[in-house]
This record gives C-alpha cells, structure tokens and sequence, in this order.
C-alpha cells in the first residue's frame, strides 16, 4: 500500500514529490511513461526556468536536473516506461509496462499527467495536407531531442510561448521564420518572449490575422494568411502570401485529463482541467492535482509551487483533516476561470492564492472580489493586466471571514 | 528615452532608460531591470541555449548553453562554431563542452546529465 503515488513525472509530479518526501510520507511512487524523468522539461533547453523556485535562471533541463538530484536517495520511488491505465474513486491504480499489468492500492493520488497542444484539427485550418504542419512543441522534440531540423521557410501560427521560443530556435539553427500569425488582438505569449525570441531576430508579429490557405500536395509550399474583423473572419483583399516549407501551430494547450474522467472526477469546462479546492483536491477526497492537467500554467516555477500545494494537502488528508463544506468562486465575463475554484472550510490557512487569467488586454485596473451580498472585501491594484500572464491575488484568512457565502471575482477598469 | 520590456524574468516589467542621464532606468522592479535597461542599449547580451551533437551515446543531442550572456550580435558566430563539434557521451551537467565561444570569453557548459 503507497501512501501516494503521483501520475507523471514532470515539473508538477518532480515537485509534489519532493514535497511529499520533506513532509514525511513513507510510500510516495512517481509513474512515469516516458524512459526518463523530467517531462517537457527535457525539450525545454532554453532559459527562463527557476528563477522562482530556485532563483536562479535555468534552462528546462536544468531545472529538471535539480530535482532529480533532490530525489536521489529519498524514499521516493519511480516506475519509468510505465502507463496508467486507469485510476478509480478506490485510489486503485492500474499500471502496464514491462512487467506486465498490475493494479496498485495508494491512500492517496495526484495527477500530474500536464497537457498536451490542441492540433491542426481543432481549429479546421483550410489547405491542402501536405507535410511540413508540425505542433510547436513536436517541432521543438524533433529538433531538440531527436536532433531533426524540420524546415527551412516556416510561419508560425498562434503566438503561444512555445511558438514564440521555436520562432528564436528554428531561426538560430539557420531557418527563416517569415511570420508568427495571431488571431487574436494581442499575443498570448509572455511580453519577454516576444522581446527576445521575435524582436531580436525581427520576426514580424501579425496581430488580428489568421491562416486561410495552406498550399502544397507533397509538401507545404505556400501559406496565405488574411486580416481578421472582430468576429475573427477573414476580411477579403488582405490576403499575403508566403512562400515556405513549413507551418508551427502554437495554439494552445489543453490539460490531459483522460484518467480524470475515468475516475469520475469533475472537470471544469472553462479550464478542462478538474475543479480543486485550495489544497489542490479533485472533487474526490483523496484525489489531488496540480500544474498542467489543472491549467495551463506560464511557468514552470508557478506548477512547482502548485504541487507543492498538493502534496501539503495529500499529507494533511493522510492525517485526517475533516472538511466540512466550501465557498465557492465565480467570475464575471472578462475572468476566463479560478483556480481554485472552491475554498474548504473551516477555514485552517493564513492566506489563499487565487490565479486566473484574464480574457482580454487591461491597463490600469483593479481587481475586486465581492461576496454573495455585493460587498467588496478585496480590492487589487494593477498597471496592466494580459491574457498573456497568469494573475494571482492572495486572500488574507481575515477577508475571507469578512465574506458572507460565495465569491464573485471581476475587473474595474480604473 | 527609449522604453523597453525587461526579460530578467517572466515579469517583463516595462522599463524606460533615459540615455541623456547615464542611462538611468525607471519602471524596474529589482536590479536586474536596471542592468538589463542599461546594457540593452550599450551593449546587449543574451544566453545562448541550443543543442551539441553527442556521440558514444543512444541520445542524438545534448542541451547546452553559454555559461554567461554573450554579446547578442555574435549569436550566429556561436552557433556555427557549436554546430561544429560532437561530445562524448556521458556528460555531467555543468560540464564545460567548448570554451571561449565566439571569442566572447564565455564557455559552454552542458545542461542535463547523460550517459
């Protein structure tokens, strides 16, 4: 019997074992399908990693490196070239790998399975289907792992971060990267992203602007992208076309939460992720999860303090904390989503962090949280806020005493 | 004065450097904003990530990086001379794997253990 076995071996799963370790549980198993620890982070090579956590700047497999190291000696175990199969309310978890198919018994799980990229196919991209459409994040395993250049000519189409990091990467290995295409009015990468992975290399950034043809039977040949209106239609007559070899999709990330639904665990259809209270519990008591498979994080630093959070509640449930019943958050329509999205009570911590992202681009605003009565027991001051950016506020125990049932959170332009 | 976006970290404060009084940055958060302001428009520098051909090894590639920024137009020079060279595995992360890249005084190092 485990005392907690975690489903994944990357940042989240690296960081909640560590956790889990420093706060004295005995039986902690990592299972990880991958031949090595470290997740994404192994593809990760630039820097920008740690300065949270370890501050210091790291690059992914660094950071990755840092705790493997903390691990090596610990009690903690790990099942490489492992699948999960199958998880349940019981906390059984049903592994295959080399030695076959076995069904594990924990007290207690988290999830730390991360994301994957949303593909050509879930935004219906127009064209022929010619090779050379690669994610973002495939292109960067190719090049950085496997060692495989992928093209020559490329457009990139979204403006996530990992597209934004391939835009500098393929144009360092000698590539030319025509165009990074953003349907949206703004980018959904970090603003230091677009300093040092397009502006350095003068990568134009086309805003408002989507991909309507991709030429090419073999191979892709030509991209035609057109200016978007407000409701994200191609406005005809501002078509451009490029010729290239190449397309990188960096258009979004979605949590992994095949395992989750199995088990029966509420998702949340903004976040796709599943619903946790602060300690970072899934709505089955003794299921947590944290980092990418709740949301998708900007940082890797932001997933480790997560996890760090569920290996807190991971131990105190094994101590019997008893919870008896929750505020719950909302938004107004400019919020995408919170995480979390519930608070246990009583209430047993000083504070509480609240993160969530915002739909559109804001300047100087505040961000307020009222109670079910309309009473404001919040008020947060920003220069800016951007979707691009993950936003925290952080609750004082006090507040929320203050607050009569649930919570709204909304923005006030200033 | 020219406005710039820190990338000390993933903040990215928005900075404004006065070149008529020394430089000066204002809009930081910490000190990296202020270097970082200040040397963007005297001399601007970059750590260098990318990846070396390993050898003697079922892996194909092993991450690297300068072990400190370089100056940002000699970015290219480095690559060509990294893309150059093969490293035997294993490697210890923090491993010098070239030095003096592109005559910049800073060496490579590597970033990940690999047997």
């Amino acid at each position: 019997m485990f005392d907690v076995i975690i489903i994944g071996g990357g940042p989240a799963g690296l960081a909640a074992a560590r956790k889990c370790c420093e706060e004295g549980l005995e039986k902690i198993l990592i299972i990880e399908r991958d031949s090595q620890l470290g997740g994404i982070l192994n593809q990760c090579i630039h820097t920008g990693f740690g300065v949270g956590i370890f501050h210091e700047e790291l690059s992914g497999p660094e950071f990755a490196h840092k705790y493997i190291e903390m691990l090596k000696g610990t009690r903690v175990e790990v099942m490489l070239d492992t699948m999960v199969l199958e998880i349940n309310k019981d906390k059984e978890v049903t592994i295959i790998n080399h030695d076959g198919y076995q069904k594990l018994q924990t007290k207690a799980i988290i999830l730390a399975m991360g994301c994957r990229e949303r593909s050509r196919g879930a935004i219906a991209t127009p064209g022929s289907r010619g090779a050379g459409v690669y994610t973002a994040g495939a292109a960067q395993r190719y090049i950085n792992i496997d060692g495989y250049m992928v093209g020559k000519r490329v457009v990139i189409l979204g403006s996530g971060d990992i597209g934004l990091i391939m835009a500098r990467r393929m144009t360092l290995e000698g590539a030319k990267v025509l165009a990074c295409v953003e349907i949206n009015p703004y980018s959904g990468g970090l603003p230091r992203n677009i300093v040092q992975c397009l502006n350095d290399f003068d990568i134009p950034l086309y805003l408002s602007h989507t991909i309507t043809k991709i030429e090419g039977e073999n191979r892709v040949e030509k991209v035609t992208i057109s200016k978007v209106d407000e409701r994200f239609t191609p406005i005809p007559g501002t078509e451009i076309e490029f010729d290239c070899d190449t397309v990188l999709l960096s258009i979004g990330l979605v949590p992994e939460n095949e395992l989750s639904k199995v088990a029966g665990i509420q998702l949340d259809k903004r976040t796709k992720g599943p619903i946790v209270y602060e300690n970072m519990e899934t709505s089955i008591p003794g299921i947590f999860a944290c980092g990418n498979v709740v949301h998708v994080h900007d940082l890797a630093d932001n997933v480790a303090m997560e996890a760090e959070r569920a290996a807190q509640g991971v131990s105190d449930y094994l101590k019997g904390c008893e919870r008896e019943a929750e505020i719950s958050l909302s938004t107004t329509s400019e919020i995408g989503y919170t995480v979390p999205q519930h608070i246990h009570l009583p209430l047993d911590k000083d504070r509480y962090d609240i993160f969530f992202r915002v739909r559109k681009v804001f300047g100087p605003a505040y961000i307020l949280v009222k109670d079910q009565e309309g009473n404001q027991i919040a008020r947060f001051s920003r220069q800016y806020i951007i979707p691009g950016t993950m936003e925290k506020i952080t609750l004082p125990k006090v507040l929320l005493q203050k607050g009569k049932g649930n919570l709204t959170v909304s923005i006030e332009e200033k | 004065m020219t406005e710039l976006i820190c990338i000390g970290c993933p903040r990215g404060c928005h900075l404004k450097v006065d070149e008529e009084n020394d430089y000066a940055v204002t809009g930081n958060n910490c000190n990296v904003g202020a270097e970082y302001g200040r040397n963007e428009l005297i001399n601007p520098t970059r750590t260098l990530t990318t990846t070396v051909r390993l050898t003697n090894s079922v892996h194909h590639s092993l991450p690297v990086k300068s072990a400190h920024p370089i100056p940002k137009k000699d970015l290219f020079k480095a690559m060509e001379e990294l893309n150059g060279i093969e490293v035997p595995a294993p490697v210890k992360c923090g491993d010098v794997v070239y030095r003096n890249v592109a005559d910049s005084g800073v060496d490579v190092i590597a970033t990940r253990d690999l047997d």
